[in-house]
């Protein structure tokens, strides 16, 4: 089996607090592997490692090995850049950018490209291509001038898969996806994730334990800051080995 | 059922009196500016008119029009928002978007802090210690605007700070966790979300720019300066020039005999302009903000 992402004895401070301890994971290619885990364990620090965001947000130290698609990323020719256009995040509340649909999907590209490389069909097609991945297009081909920040929730959410798309990124971070979506909403984004898995490896924070069960083929607990159990989903489920988690997917505690 | 319990009616009263208080609070506030303006162009009816602007003052400043000190007054603010307007905003734009909360940042913004309430007398000594002598700019409108920039600086500062802030991170999150630099991230989508609120900020030391008098009287302001009338490009930024704000203070209590609307008048361009600006600040604002939704 092949890894997208394997971090070895991983630890991170944000000021003296040690937010990670140690972990070593492996996160396999082109299937769905969920996070779960109490808040505040460093799920979502974990998460902004790998394509090193965490850096953006002050006073961060990062100590042992993080490799992406085989490739130690805190090496020196390592472009920030680089990395973050293969690999993708996807934010817990939905975040288009407040300018229009059709900007929102060819931002990243723009960000990445000379000034005016685009021709107009390129760039029609390309958004519609991302906007189709993602079963926005029949609902927004007549709207693609709109505010991005004006679409209902869940469009937004899917938006912001869509946006990641052209960049042809290899991995996509998701952050509670579905936290802020109705029932509705949350179907929509997992059956959408189920079809992009393959093309995509995805590595998905989740609160909901029945929706890391229902999406995810590996899952991964965290506590207090550890990596505690990575087994397959319906084995960390049903046989945990460790009390930790066995306490936590029975909702003893978290 | 549903009748009002003692409670109730004692919540009820508290709730109007409070309703009423904060009213009269704000009446307190709009009709002293209502009775100042009013009774201000009330004095000035008699000289305003379309000549009093584009006129030098004569006859010792007792007569005639306020050409010299009105260009003089636009120079310096122009003048000296060219200077703090860039400086003040883009200083801004680091200790925002580039800056991390150091030791440096944090001294940065309680120096900001603190000039910002510095008087406006000091910023005049700084000034003709630093501009009219140091940097031998001499007693000239240059010398005056570099003040008046420094005591500008702060408040601009301060307001583009607050404008920046106004702007939610999740945009910026989204915009780096797309590969986004910095400055890609705040061109394409910080400032153009910011910029109504960093505009009105400068605009409105405009107003502070304008009224000031301290700072200017020892950098660059004369009492009398006569220059070609109707010509925009009348002064020199080497010189010294006339100003709205000391040639009120001048008439006022330095020369006798002045016509009577004449202070009145000078008191009224000064406020109209002011408040022109102010005036043109909110409708840029309410432009830009209709462009603006999230």
């Amino acid at each position: 089996m092949n890894y997208s992402i394997e971090t070895e004895n991983l630890s991170l401070w944000y000021g003296d607090f040690q937010a990670l301890i140690d972990v070593n994971s492996k996160i396999p290619d082109g299937q769905i592997t969920s996070l779960i885990g109490p808040s505040g364990c460093g799920k979502t620090t974990l998460l902004r490692c790998f394509n090193r965001v965490n850096e953006r947000y002050g006073n961060v130290t990062t100590k042992g090995k993080i490799e992406v698609l085989g490739k130690n990323i805190y090496d020196a020719d390592v472009s920030l850049p680089e990395l973050r256009k293969a690999v993708g995040m996807v934010f817990q509340r939905p975040n288009p950018l407040p300018i229009s649909v059709y900007e929102n999907v060819l931002f990243g590209l723009r960000i990445h490209s000379p000034i005016r490389s685009m021709t107009r069909t390129e760039s029609d097609q390309i958004v519609e291509e991302a906007l189709t991945s993602v079963f926005l297009w029949e609902d927004l081909k007549d709207n693609l001038k709109m505010r991005a920040t004006s679409l209902q929730l869940e469009q937004q959410q899917k938006l912001c898969i869509a946006r990641l798309l052209p960049l042809k990124p290899k991995i996509i971070l998701m952050d509670e996806p579905c936290s802020a979506l109705d029932a509705k909403g949350t179907g929509a984004v997992e059956e959408l994730m189920e079809i992009l898995a393959g093309t995509y490896t995805f590595l998905i924070v989740t609160h909901n334990m029945a929706q890391a069960r229902r999406v995810s083929k590996e899952c991964i607990f965290m506590f207090l800051g550890e990596l505690i159990e990575h087994r397959e989903t319906q084995a960390l489920f049903e046989t945990p080995e460790h009390s930790k988690t066995a306490d936590y997917v029975q909702m003893r505690y978290g | 059922m549903f009748t009002e319990t003692e409670i109730g009616k004692q919540k009820r009263w508290i709730e109007n009196g409070m309703r009423v208080f904060f009213l009269v609070m704000t009446s307190l506030m709009i009709i002293p500016l209502l009775l100042i303006i009013g009774y201000l162009l009330y004095k000035a009816l008699p000289v305003l008119s379309f000549e009093f602007l584009f006129t030098n003052p004569k006859d010792n400043m007792r007569a005639g029009g306020l050409w010299a000190p009105f260009l003089g007054t636009i120079y310096l603010v122009v003048v000296s928002l060219l200077v703090s307007a860039p400086i003040g905003v883009f200083a801004a734009v680091y200790l925002n978007e580039y800056a991390r909360e150091n030791w440096f940042t944090r001294i940065t913004n309680l120096a900001v802090v603190n000039l910002a309430g510095v008087p406006s007398i000091v910023h005049a000594l700084f000034g003709v210690g630093a501009f009219v002598l140091f940097a031998g700019l001499g007693e000239s409108i240059l010398a005056a605007s570099l003040t008046l920039a420094i005591m500008t600086l702060p408040v601009i500062i301060a307001s583009t700070t607050e404008a920046l802030k106004a702007v939610p991170m999740s945009f910026r999150e989204a915009c780096w966790n797309l590969g986004a630099t910095r400055w890609q991230t705040i061109r394409r989508i910080v400032i153009p979300n910011s910029i109504s609120g960093i505009l009105t900020g400068v605009i409105l030391q405009v107003s502070r720019a304008a009224g000031e008098t301290a700072p200017i009287m020892f950098t660059g302001a004369v009492f009398y300066k006569a220059i070609a009338e109707g010509n925009l490009f009348a002064y020199n930024i080497t010189e010294q020039c006339m100003a709205l704000s000391l040639h009120l203070f001048t008439i006022s209590t330095q020369v006798p005999d002045v016509t009577e609307g004449i202070p009145y008048g000078t008191a009224i361009v000064l406020v109209g302009s002011v408040l022109l600006v102010n005036a043109a600040a909110i409708v840029l604002r309410v432009y830009l903000r209709t462009r603006k939704k999230w």
